[in-house]
């Protein structure tokens, strides 16, 4: 799929501004602070209804402006989307497809898929856990937009019960707070099943895309060592010494991980009401990689983890093309790759590899400082962005 | 800003639920222009509702006196109770004309990060409605979302063990809609809600 048209009414550091697109490679190119990466994180919030820089949508819109609006169109075979979404601060965003306002916001992830690549990727590998359950959260909305909901049902009921373990044990430790745990059971139960439809998916998710990072790495790092991935549960890390140890079933059923939250939960009980947390579910899981059996973070060097990190997004293009065998309802729709400054962070081999990897893909935006940035093989339409004005030049 | 009455005015206005500061600036303006006897028969309702208008004491709906419209209809049953989170649900429900039992108007639902938990809620109150066994079945009517949903698994918990038939309401398809156009959750919920037809 392709995006055709872009079109940012008061949107970051754009007043009005419009583009054609096309497919293939398109270079924005402009010195820093322009507004090159504006361009693309508006792409991106139309594919994901979050941008990739910051967590909350008032930076999206224009200083001094009430809301922003962000157009695209984009093509998928000869099916045609015009998507619109107004963003305005601390309200409901709304959305419209094809000029016809839809129920909920969220009904539009899916119609613009894109893998997008950015130097903040290097904290996937170096980072703390909390950027790699991002990573997973992004990709299992991609490859199945209906998770969304359940992904944001989790996080409130997970907000409300923290907030009741926390008021319990304030008011333990003597401190103004509630010891009423009545409701409890009834979140356990609301956590427990909603977290195991997310771990269920998870499990899948991480065992299609492992053989994707581990092709991928081979390919960006020229076969130098061997790339893992795994997805590394709470429930395995709080799991109870006595208890036989979990089958080495890589997707496990939502009801037997239902019944193993629901176990762990119980078993948890004082230290979660001690500390006021709650200490079991997927917002604890974390995702290993590992390099030549050694964990990534502190034992690779700069240049592998930059490595592993286009390796992760490789996957996810990889994956989201071929589509995750068993979920077919959004086979063969190749994403729109973006990569957002990402040569200028590489070597040149790594970026001499990179670039071939993507120059086959169906369309490909780039950023780039300077014009050098842009590597040979992704020679093609170039925009230089100027004072938050585009123009096309080739 | 404005000077003193107007900006204070437009605070208070924008107070007010679904009024944002635009909205607030502008019916402060239209108060403004407008006559005075328009002002005045707003002003008297507004006094009117506050004096006049209480809660109804057996459910909690909204009354003129110590019981509601609902509670004081003789042509009602008593067998049945609706539970929901607000009065206006009451109106929303009263309006399809399908339910003529009893309702208990619980005043929100349960949430923890804004400090509410059963005591701040009506369930004390349809604890005792229950104890004499008129009431045989009890609707959870509180809203389809995680609060609401946690409200209603709470009641169950509570009420299924004292014998009394406990349902909620079905969450499903819309009236008029397209069956591959709803989403995965809703049509889930429709599965696990359906029923037999008999020929």
């Amino acid at each position: 799929m392709f995006v055709t048209y872009l079109a940012l009414t008061d949107f970051r550091s754009y007043r009005d501004v419009e583009l054609e697109l096309e497919p293939g490679v398109t270079a924005f190119v402009g010195p820093n602070g322009q507004g090159k990466t504006n361009l693309v994180e508006a792409i991106g919030y139309a594919a994901t209804l979050s941008s990739h820089r910051v967590s909350q949508d008032a930076a999206l819109v224009r200083a001094g402006a009430e809301r922003a609006l962000v157009r695209v169109r984009a093509q998928r075979g000869e099916r045609k989307a015009a998507l619109e979404i107004e963003i305005t601060p601390r309200r409901a965003n709304r959305a419209r497809i094809n000029g016809a306002p839809v129920q909920r916001v969220r009904d539009v992830l899916g119609l613009v898929r894109t893998v997008l690549f950015a130097p903040e990727d290097l904290a996937l590998v170096k980072g703390d856990p909390d950027g790699r359950r991002r990573f997973l959260d992004q990709l299992t909305v991609m490859v199945r937009p209906r998770m969304a909901g359940t992904l944001q049902d989790y996080d409130r009921v997970l907000k409300q019960r923290s907030a009741l373990l926390k008021s319990a044990s304030a008011a333990l430790k003597g401190s103004r707070g509630n010891a009423d745990l009545r409701t409890l059971d009834v979140w356990d139960a609301k956590l427990a099943a909603l977290g195991a439809q997310i771990l269920a998916v998870r499990h899948e998710l991480v065992t299609a895309l492992a053989p994707h990072v581990a092709r991928a790495y081979e390919q960006v790092s020229a076969g130098q060592g061997e790339a893992r991935i795994a997805l590394v549960s709470s429930l395995d890390r709080v799991a109870d010494d006595a208890a036989p140890p979990a089958e080495a079933d890589q997707t496990p059923s939502a009801a037997l991980l239902e019944a193993r939250l629901l176990e762990a939960m119980s078993r948890l009980r004082p230290q979660e009401i001690e500390r006021g947390v709650c200490l079991v579910g997927p917002h604890r899981d974390d995702l290993s990689l590992e390099l030549g059996g050694l964990p990534a973070k502190g034992y690779a060097s700069h240049g592998e983890s930059w490595s592993f990190a286009l390796a992760l997004r490789l996957a996810c293009y990889q994956l989201m093309t071929t589509g995750v065998p068993g979920w077919d309802e959004y086979q063969d729709s190749e994403p729109i790759l973006v990569l957002d400054d990402v040569f200028a962070e590489l070597d040149t081999g790594r970026r001499d590899r990179l670039a071939r990897l993507v120059a086959g893909a169906g369309q490909v935006l780039i950023t780039a400082a300077v014009p050098g940035d842009v590597p040979e093989e992704l020679e093609g339409a170039r925009v230089d962005v100027m004072g938050g004005q585009v123009r096309r030049v080739r | 800003m404005y000077e003193g009455a107007v900006q204070d005015l437009i605070d208070e206005l924008g107070r007010l639920p679904g009024v944002g500061p635009k909205s607030a600036q502008r019916i402060a303006f239209h108060l403004l222009a407008a006559d005075p006897d328009e002002v005045k028969r707003l002003v008297d309702a507004l006094t009117e509702v506050k004096n006049k208008v209480r809660f109804c004491e057996r459910c909690g709906n909204v009354a003129q006196d110590e019981l509601c419209r609902v509670c004081l209809d003789p042509r009602r049953s008593d067998a049945t109770i609706c539970v929901v989170e607000e009065p206006k649900d009451v109106v929303a429900i009263e309006r399809t004309r399908e339910f003529r039992g009893r309702y208990h108007v619980l005043g929100g639902a349960i949430n923890p990060i804004a400090g509410v938990g059963p005591d701040d809620l009506r369930i004390a109150g349809l604890m005792s409605r229950l104890q004499d066994g008129t009431v045989t079945e009890v609707i959870l009517a509180t809203d389809p979302n995680v609060e609401g949903e946690a409200t209603a698994t709470y009641l169950a918990r509570l009420l299924v063990p004292m014998g009394i038939t406990v349902s909620r309401l079905a969450s499903g398809l819309p009236v008029g809609g397209d069956l591959e156009y709803a989403d995965e959750v809703t049509l889930g919920r429709a599965f696990e809600g359906r029923r037999r037809i008999s020929a």
